[in-house]
């Protein structure tokens, strides 16, 4: 991982420049190809004039022209050559400089780890890795190139004018300068003005994805048939407030481009008038008028690819933000073996969430022995699933200790931790693959037999056998959507087949009806017998065959002990108890 | 009747022709003003090398000024013409489409209920409405130029036009058609890898924790690295067609500069012979665009085709021919009714009956996604239903008019929508024109009133995009006021209280019970919370519904 503290002090632009040192060999092949442009383009602007005056003053023939004619038509192919060759190139810097980022922001998003990922919207994230690395496509494709060609370009042809013209070096000097000046008050000003609308439209285009997405509510209250005269309203109301703005923006355009074409006026009509009075050849003069325009081409290119600088920017300052989030700290002691019996022991730890200052658990301490069933319970916010992150290493205490077999917790490798453990999150990710692929995402060397006993044990093999492709359904955001207990039920069979000897799982059945949870707590004796479990949930009766129950609340431990030992103490737990109709449903 | 996709939508720009046509005309001129500029002061440099008199070249040196400030102009102009008729294109493309696929929801939408594919579809119909702008008016534009250029040159010599004229037919027929060749191939591969690597990133950041515990981290960036790679592949192929097609484009500008130059050399006169040349490399400026509009072009037909697919669905569920009254007595029976969603699927549920007298309450357990809110879209006319009956105050359900049916059901689901407005208008989204007086009657039913005053900006609190701003027990609050408000005669809860912790679920659930009284209410859940309130209780087990 780079370190982002140097890169810090640099501006956006100077940031992005520096994204280039992967791709020097583009970069170089960019300039060259740019500068020999150049000359290409002095050449054939010479020899037509040549072939012009020697015509048309020199009385020529055309038998006399052609090898001239035809060696310009080489120099056109050798142009064109090299427009293929920095086309390439720009290319190849933008590819590079994606992948580069690509791989940078994910491998950066892994060592910020799951805790900064719940800090920022997971939908933003995703939005930065895909699209937004593709934005900068624009910006190096398009931007930076088009300005290396504004820079050597002009520069090439006003050497080249400066011995010819001192009045048209004069003139092209004073304007050259004027435009990226204008440029800049786009980029200022208008710009400023622009984004704001470009950020209203996209609030515009989001009303109508709201309403979109709000269709089936709409219809619900027969309001949607009149939606459509709101759509019409909404976006007439927008145009009209951003061609009031557009005519200003477009004003600064206009004049860009007026300072362009009216600087190649004032050259044609000054070597005109020196021609009259003889003070310049015929030769030269057209040499000037020809080579003006391709002077200015470059710089008004450049204008009209700062939309895609600007959006480029946007994305990468989102990207960079990620990057520059520094990374917690790694553990500096010494790495200690994973431990075989997994004797956990919490000892009065505190936790506080970056973006929280109310701890998210004060002072918490229990222990879970080796093969213990122990099940945290109390309502939602009560700091339960604080614990799991604990364990599984998203989070680090702020204070206390978690020792496992009497070792600091901080001090077993993650990786090597994690192996001995199967987790089922509240919200279990499917991923876009088939679920058989899902399931084995825990262990991907099971066979088949032990992938359809963990399904079975899940409940999974019952609704698969129904489908018409069995274990081979793609499921996940392209594929089939399960519904909400389907896929905690793929999440246990994922966490069943894995052979660890830690089991957490987080609230597994919130999804089920009572008969299922039931059927599914019957495997998990089953299938835990042997092993640590974990069982975070806030149905009591869900948690009443576990040796240990901690009873959390406002991120503390309140209670702990059997149900039977906390029944009879008569606290707080056997209060809970005793006024959930729901547990007495079940027990 | 052209059914072709992208002529329906150039149907559907028809309105607009005039603008359009403004906006090419400006264009044209724009063009026309460098062409001018060009040749005006290349003729005024030529004819100045033979020194005549000042007061011969006035003319041109005004037309230089002339032509040198009205490129500017007309660029200007065209730009505000076209933009305007953009943004009154997209309006009309956006009421059109939103009009037609309206009648399919919910059930013709349940495919596109991912966020994603909504989005798509809006992002279709936004890049629409460049059709005109990059795809209809560069090649029209540069047509017409082309055109003006050979007239001109034919005002010289027939043959030097005809020159000029095979080059820009070249530049004008070739360049498209590499784009749109390269796009076909190398581009369609481009966004299957994309997409593919567009999941795999999905499936990166939001499996994250998953793939941590597991231990798969190196597997999974081995994919993202293999299909970067393959992506960077099919992007440096259609870097090479690109790269192409600009050369191809500075060849056959310059080429025919030189063409027309030989042609002329014997048979103009040489004062005109820079003019001839200027004018030429000048004039395809109007050909620079074309490559790109033929790309957009094979991009809209994508889009339109997409959506054309989509708003061309035959709804689901139409209004019967002369529907029955209002329902008075709005007693509910449904008896034997099964229910698949394609022939050939396995039923969702079968032989279902269900009573519900007008003022009792009943609840209908049964785990997530064994077909409660299959039913629910079923008594809401969102989906027909084939086998069994449904009675609706002695009537068949199908005897209704849709919005007579939404008048009586009243639904609040486990996530209902709330729009990005204030809290006020996301209530009275119920009633249209409902006083403020009987939105807080709601409010405080729902018991959120206190709430809602306690925010600094009160009723005029925007929730955010989907309620973003609300919690998870002040949103269905909201949604709870919503469905009070409009006060049907028959509630229906599709586990209106399944995302909420369950002390919240309980306060939330027992307002519901307190401010229904003596209403009809059917409870979709599947969790046992305040069932001994209800007068009968049904579990939905193996498709069936036992009492």
């Amino acid at each position: 991982m780079l370190p982002a503290q140097p890169a810090r002090k640099r501006s956006l632009d100077q940031r992005l420049l520096y994204e280039t040192r992967l791709a020097y060999g583009a970069v170089a092949a960019s300039l060259g190809a740019n500068a020999l442009l150049g000359f290409v383009i002095i050449a054939q602007a010479a020899l037509l004039s040549q072939v012009i005056q020697r015509v048309f003053l020199g009385e020529a023939t055309q038998e006399q022209v052609l090898p001239t004619l035809l060696f310009l038509l080489g120099i056109v192919g050798v142009r064109a050559a090299l427009s293929y060759a920095s086309g390439r190139a720009s290319a190849q810097l933008a590819i590079r400089v994606k992948n580069a980022l690509r791989e940078r922001f994910t491998a950066h998003l892994y060592a910020l780890g799951p805790a900064y990922r719940q800090t920022e919207r997971s939908g933003d994230l995703v939005l930065s890795a895909t699209e937004g690395i593709e934005k900068l496509d624009g910006y190096y494709r398009d931007y930076l190139p088009g300005i290396f060609s504004a820079i050597v370009l002009p520069l090439v042809i006003l050497l080249v004018v400066l011995p010819l013209d001192l009045v048209t070096f004069a003139v092209l000097l004073v304007t050259a300068p004027l435009i990226p000046f204008f440029m800049a008050l786009i980029g200022m000003a208008a710009g400023a003005l622009a984004r704001r609308q470009y950020s209203e439209m996209r609030h515009l285009g989001a009303h109508f994805l709201d309403v979109m997405q709000g269709l089936t509510t709409l219809k619900l209250f027969n309001r949607s048939q009149y939606q459509a005269e709101t759509i019409q309203r909404i976006t007439g109301d927008f145009r009209e407030a951003t061609m009031r703005v557009l005519r200003i923006a477009f004003l600064s355009a206009f004049t860009l481009e007026m300072l362009a074409t009216l600087s190649v006026a004032i050259v044609a009509v000054e070597i005109g008038v020196r021609l009259l009075n003889g003070g310049i050849g015929f030769e030269q003069a057209l040499f000037l008028l020809v080579i003006a325009p391709e002077f200015y081409l470059p710089l008004r290119a450049l204008g009209a690819k700062f939309h895609n600088a600007t959006e480029g920017k946007a994305a990468a300052e989102r990207l960079y933000a990620v990057l520059d989030t520094p990374l917690p700290e790694k553990s500096s002691k010494d790495a200690l073996p994973v431990p075989t019996a997994l004797h956990i022991r919490f000892e009065g730890v505190s936790l506080a969430y970056a973006d929280d200052t109310r701890p998210a658990l004060k002072d918490v301490s229990f222990e879970i022995e080796p093969g213990q069933r122990a099940a945290l319970v109390g309502a939602s916010g009560g700091g339960k699933t604080s614990i799991a992150a604990l364990l599984l290493r998203f989070a680090q205490p702020d204070s206390g200790r978690i020792s496992v077999d009497g070792g600091d917790l901080a001090c077993i490798p993650a990786g090597a931790w994690r192996e001995h453990i199967a987790w089922v999150s509240q919200s279990p990710y499917l991923f876009n693959a088939t679920i058989a692929e899902n399931i084995r995402f825990s262990r991907p060397d099971a066979s088949e037999t032990q992938m359809i006993t963990a399904a079975q044990a899940a409940g999974v093999h019952d609704f698969v056998m129904q489908l018409p492709q069995g274990y081979e359904t793609v499921c996940g955001e392209r594929g089939l959507r399960l519904s909400g207990g389907q896929a905690q039920r793929v999440a246990l069979a994922r966490a069943f087949l894995r052979d660890a000897s830690l089991l957490i799982l987080d609230e597994p059945t919130s999804q089920l009806d009572p008969e299922s949870e039931a059927a599914i707590m019957r495997a998990l004796e089953r299938v835990t017998a042997g092993r640590t479990l974990l069982l975070i949930t806030h149905r009591l009766s869900t948690a009443v065959h576990a040796d240990r129950i901690i009873l959390m609340e406002g991120g503390a431990v309140i209670e702990q002990g059997s149900h039977v030992a906390l029944m009879a103490a008569g606290g707080r737990y056997a209060h809970l108890v005793n006024s959930d109709e729901g547990f007495s449903d079940e027990s | 009747m052209n059914r072709d996709p992208l002529w329906r939508v150039l149907r559907l720009a028809l309105p607009f022709w005039r603008g359009m046509a403004l906006a090419t005309l400006l264009g044209v001129l724009t063009i026309a003003s460098s062409v001018s500029l060009m040749a005006t002061s290349a003729w005024l440099i030529s004819r100045a090398a033979q020194q005549p008199s000042i007061a011969e070249l006035s003319v041109a040196v005004v037309g230089v000024r002339f032509f040198g400030i009205a490129r500017g102009v007309f660029r200007y102009l065209e730009r505000l013409v076209s933009h305007e008729t953009t943004f009154r294109l997209l309006a009309h493309l956006r009421v059109a489409f939103y009009r037609a696929i309206e009648p399919l929801a919910p059930a013709r939408l349940v495919s596109l209920r991912s966020g994603d594919l909504l989005s798509r579809v809006i992002d279709d119909i936004e890049s629409l409405q460049n059709l005109y702008l990059r795809a209809v008016a560069p090649p029209l534009t540069a047509l017409v130029v082309a055109l003006l250029l050979t007239v001109f040159l034919n005002l010289f010599d027939p043959l030097v036009a005809l020159v000029a004229l095979v080059f820009m037919l070249a530049a004008g027929i070739f360049i498209p058609l590499l784009a749109w060749w390269g796009n076909a191939r190398a581009g369609r591969e481009r966004v299957a890898v994309r997409a593919e690597l567009n999941a795999t990133l999905v499936d990166y950041i939001q499996g994250m924790a998953e793939t941590l515990v597991y231990g798969q981290t190196p597997a999974q960036v081995g994919k993202i690295a293999a299909l970067s790679q393959g992506l960077a592949t099919q992007e440096t192929r259609i870097a090479r067609f690109d790269a192409l097609q600009v050369a191809l484009t500075v060849f056959l500008t310059n080429g025919a500069a030189l063409a027309v130059l030989a042609a002329a050399v014997p048979r103009i006169d040489g004062v005109y012979l820079a003019t001839v040349a200027l004018a030429t490399i000048a004039v395809f400026e109007a050909f620079l665009p074309l490559a790109q509009a033929a790309a957009h072009l094979g991009a809209n037909t994508q889009a339109s085709r997409r959506l054309f697919a989509l708003a061309d669905l035959p709804p689901i569920v139409t209004d019967p021919v002369s529907p029955a009254p209002f329902p008075e007595h709005p007693a509910l029976e449904i008896r034997e009714l099964s229910f698949r969603y394609a022939a050939g699927e396995p039923p969702v549920f079968e032989a279902v009956a269900l009573a519900l007298q007008p003022g009792e309450r009943v609840a209908i357990l049964g785990e997530s996604g064994a077909g409660k809110s299959t039913l629910v879209n079923i008594l809401l006319r969102f989906w027909d239903y084939e086998t069994g009956d449904i009675l609706l105050g002695g009537r068949d359900l199908r005897d209704y008019r849709q919005a007579d049916i939404r008048e009586v059901f009243g639904v609040m689901t486990q996530r209902t929508h709330l729009f990005n407005t204030t809290i006020r208008e996301n209530i009275r989204i119920a009633r249209t024109g409902a006083t403020q007086e009987a939105i807080e009657v709601a409010a405080r039913q729902a018991q959120i009133h206190d709430f809602i005053l306690s925010l600094p900006e009160g009723y005029d609190t925007f929730v955010g995009e989907d309620g973003s701003q609300l919690s998870g027990g002040e949103r269905q609050r909201v949604a709870l006021a919503r469905v009070l408000l409009k006060n049907t005669p028959i509630l229906i809860l599709d586990e209106a209280t399944a995302n909420l912790d369950p002390i919240t679920e309980r306060s939330v659930l027992e307002t519901i019970l307190q401010s229904t009284v003596g209403r009809s209410l059917l409870i979709f859940t599947h969790r046992r919370v305040l069932l001994d309130q209800v007068d009968r209780v049904y579990h939905i087990h193996q498709r069936r519904l036992l009492p």
